[in-house]
């Protein structure tokens, strides 16, 4: 038993020291769940590694809470969709760059038979108050996330206050949103990238796209050296130069999912 | 505990037997008196038996002379310097879930005993208990007579000049009790004062040097072993002798 | 077929799938090092509550008690401000790597090993307390022999403490970030794929999880079943 013991514990122990063997050249970008759950990452990184050595770690959430990881400079580096969100970022000094960098859609989702009737509105704004008006279940992330943001915007725009027993805020990510409106038969908005890539629909389906409103800029953000100079900032400016790059751009434009295209380059 | 010297097992002989002294000694738990006051001296070489009938603070006697409890009231008090170097056997012997030969090798260890002595002293022990068959084997699964006997070893290792033993044969068959028996009376013979428990006046009878007699958490009677089979003096006394049901 | 979690399940084993292998190696690493240290701090400490009376002594047997529950979010939560940049230990670089996992998963045994062993070594020590006074033991020398002799009861001990390490999502979630490659564990895995809508490999990773704690604990209880009927 004795011997046992003092055996696990060296193996175990020789594990602990491996923690540390990791490589240091990387850096760890905060971003949001759309980016990571549409496999979006898994396509880009690999190309961006193999150009510059640089490994990026991914952390995943919503956009409320990477922008609470850059600001306790938790982060080198920020990918995030809530343009104005960001360029408050920038006016408060947390940052020091952004960057246009890609965009796609939000797109609304809902059941086949769409009691709604949504599928026929001429605008964002009529869908939304189609949807109000009839009552008809609608599953929100409410987690202070981009696409939360933006959601409520939408609200604003089409007049309607968003209350009562078919307006349900779930407070979770875009997936088990979707998981919870495709349970409940529900309204749901969502980001086109994840709804492409995901693979519980049951009784989901697209309905309405394609206003104007509803484009999903994303932004890449340099956390300010000035607030955390403790960061990997050279690694980071790699990074942010090699998404606007045309390298960059042109990866982004070639990722698809089941042969269509899920984010559109636009760096200036 | 003080540390030891070797050779460890003759060392006991060689000083004068220990005094041990009650002094207006009680005891009492929650507002109820269990014991005394009482005051007596045990000299002599012994065996003392502590003899009474149920719940005349047998027990409780050998605890406090210990020291595993203290006195709510009068002292206990040793003759020699300090505490004489004591231990005690059970009713019910405390093993440890080790091995035979480990327990009394633990025994040693928190003694201070010198790690290198230690194996060869507790084996030493187990020959002489009749116990090396069983050296390895885990000491709770030994039979109450070899558990007994083990732990009659662990104090015998330690080479105390004061043994208690509380009754220590009152779970055991006959065979299983010569072993007990004649392992106290090698105790004595090595010079460690016994003081035991018992409430099997044939025991007593065939191991006592003098008796103290308890009845009711009192000492009735501190005789010696003659005068208290032949002609006891207390009233209590008489009729535990006779056979008579005492409180 | 494909949409079956088991058929996902055996595929997965069947398959040696190299990045289910780094998941499920990473989950065990920090999972075994956090049971690991919390037991070597929370036994000794379990044990002293046990052998000392001390004032306070009760309030820490209940925090401790109490802690048992502690959710493992607040947990992340805690180690998550304490490791980050701009908390006490930032300086350490800690966040997002498997050793903040570590500290997070330690957090939630710790209390649970400590509690637990107080009550084993305490039942221990009422039937040994008379031999150890006997023995003219002192408390400290009286701790590593309860913890022996407790060994078997402590194994159960470390395995409900493992179970909890492994099991919990909130943590490791939080502090280590579910980074691909890097801190990605088998709890934070499943999240990821259910999130994606992949429920069948969300489910077969879940079978694959429980099939590796059941493995650990069927070893555990072999051990101390054949020992424990060797010793008595």
């Amino acid at each position: 038993m004795r011997k046992a013991l003092i055996l696990a514990l060296a193996s175990v122990t020789s594990m602990g020291l491996a923690f540390n063997a990791l490589a240091d050249d990387y850096i760890t970008l905060a971003s949001t769940t759309s980016t990571q759950n549409s496999g979006l990452f898994d396509a880009i990184l690999p190309q961006f590694e193999e150009a510059t050595g640089i490994d990026v770690r991914v952390v995943a959430v919503g956009t409320g809470q990477a922008f609470e990881i850059a600001r306790r400079g938790d982060a080198d580096s920020l990918l995030v969709h809530d343009t104005a969100g960001e360029k408050r970022f920038v006016d408060n000094g947390f940052a020091s760059e952004r960057a246009d960098v890609m965009y796609n859609d939000f797109v609304l989702i809902g059941p086949a038979d769409d009691p709604a009737n949504i599928g026929k509105a001429q605008s964002a704004a009529e869908a939304f108050a189609a949807i109000a008006h009839a009552k008809a279940p609608f599953t929100s992330r409410g987690d202070d996330s981009g696409t939360n943001r933006a959601e409520l915007r939408l609200w604003e725009n089409a007049g309607v206050k968003p209350d009562g027993d078919w307006y349900r805020e779930l407070g979770s990510g875009m997936g088990p949103t979707l998981n919870t409106a495709a349970a409940m038969n529900a309204y749901v908005m969502s980001d086109r990238a994840t709804w492409v890539a995901f693979g519980n629909r049951q009784n989901l389906t697209l309905l309405f796209a394609g206003d104007e409103v509803l484009f999903n800029q994303y932004g890449s953000l340099l956390i300010s050296e000035e607030k955390h100079p403790h960061l990997k900032h050279n690694l980071a400016k790699q990074w942010h130069n090699w998404l606007i790059s045309e390298d960059g751009q042109q990866a982004i434009a070639d990722f698809e999912v089941d042969g269509q295209q899920l984010f559109f380059p636009n760096a200036k | 505990m003080t540390s030891f010297n070797v050779p460890l097992l003759a060392s006991a002989a060689l000083l004068p037997p220990p005094t041990l002294r009650f002094d207006g000694v009680a005891f009492s738990q929650q507002g109820k008196a269990l014991l005394g006051p009482c005051s007596f001296t045990l000299n002599g070489t012994g065996p003392t038996l502590v003899m009474g009938p149920n719940g005349a603070g047998k027990s409780l006697l050998l605890r406090l002379a210990h020291g595993l409890l203290s006195p709510t009231q009068g002292q206990v008090a040793w003759s020699s310097e300090g505490c004489p170097r004591q231990a005690m056997v059970f009713q019910q012997p405390v093993l440890l879930r080790r091995s035979a030969v480990a327990n009394l090798i633990h025994a040693l260890a928190v003694n201070n005993v010198p790690r290198k002595t230690r194996t060869k002293i507790a084996w030493e022990a187990l020959e002489h208990f009749g116990l090396t068959p069983c050296a390895n084997t885990p000491a709770r699964v030994l039979s109450g007579g070899e558990q007994q006997r083990l732990a009659l070893a662990r104090a015998w290792v330690l080479a105390p000049q004061v043994l208690f033993l509380d009754e220590p044969t009152s779970a055991l068959d006959p065979a299983a009790i010569k072993g007990v028996e004649a392992a106290v009376r090698e105790f004595h013979q090595r010079g460690t004062r016994i003081v035991m428990t018992t409430h099997d006046l044939h025991q007593a009878r065939r191991l006592a040097g003098d008796v103290l007699f308890l009845s009711g958490g009192k000492v009735c009677e501190h005789t010696s072993a003659e005068t208290f089979f032949i002609s006891p003096v207390s009233r209590e006394g008489q009729a535990f002798i006779a056979g008579e049901l005492v409180e | 077929m494909e949409n079956n979690a088991f058929y996902v399940a055996l595929s997965l084993l069947l398959n040696l799938d190299a990045s289910l292998f780094q998941i499920v190696a990473l989950s065990l690493q920090v999972s075994l090092l956090a049971v690991l240290i919390a037991a070597v701090l929370g036994f000794p400490l379990g044990a002293a509550v046990a052998l000392w009376r001390f004032p306070g002594r009760g309030i820490m047997i209940v925090v401790l008690n109490a802690l048992m529950g502690l959710p493992p979010v607040v947990a992340g939560l805690a180690v998550y401000l304490l490791l980050s940049r701009a908390g006490p230990l930032g300086e350490w670089g800690f966040l997002f790597t498997p050793g903040a996992m570590v500290i997070a998963q330690v957090v939630l045994v710790l209390p649970i090993l400590a509690a637990l062993s107080r009550q084993k070594v305490e039942e221990l020590l009422g039937e040994y307390r008379e031999q150890f006074m006997s023995l003219g033991m002192s408390r400290s020398r009286m701790m590593p022999t309860l913890l022996w002799d407790a060994r078997f009861a402590l194994l159960t001990v470390l395995l409900a403490g493992f179970g909890r390490a492994s099991a919990e999502v909130g943590a490791v979630m939080m502090v280590g970030g579910n980074i691909d490659g890097v801190t990605r564990v088998m709890t934070t895995a499943i999240v990821l794929e259910t999130g994606k809508g992949n429920l069948p490999l969300a489910l077969g990773l879940g079978i694959v999880l429980l099939a590796l704690v059941m493995l650990i604990n069927t070893g555990a209880y072999l051990v101390g079943e054949l020992t424990r009927r060797r010793i008595g």
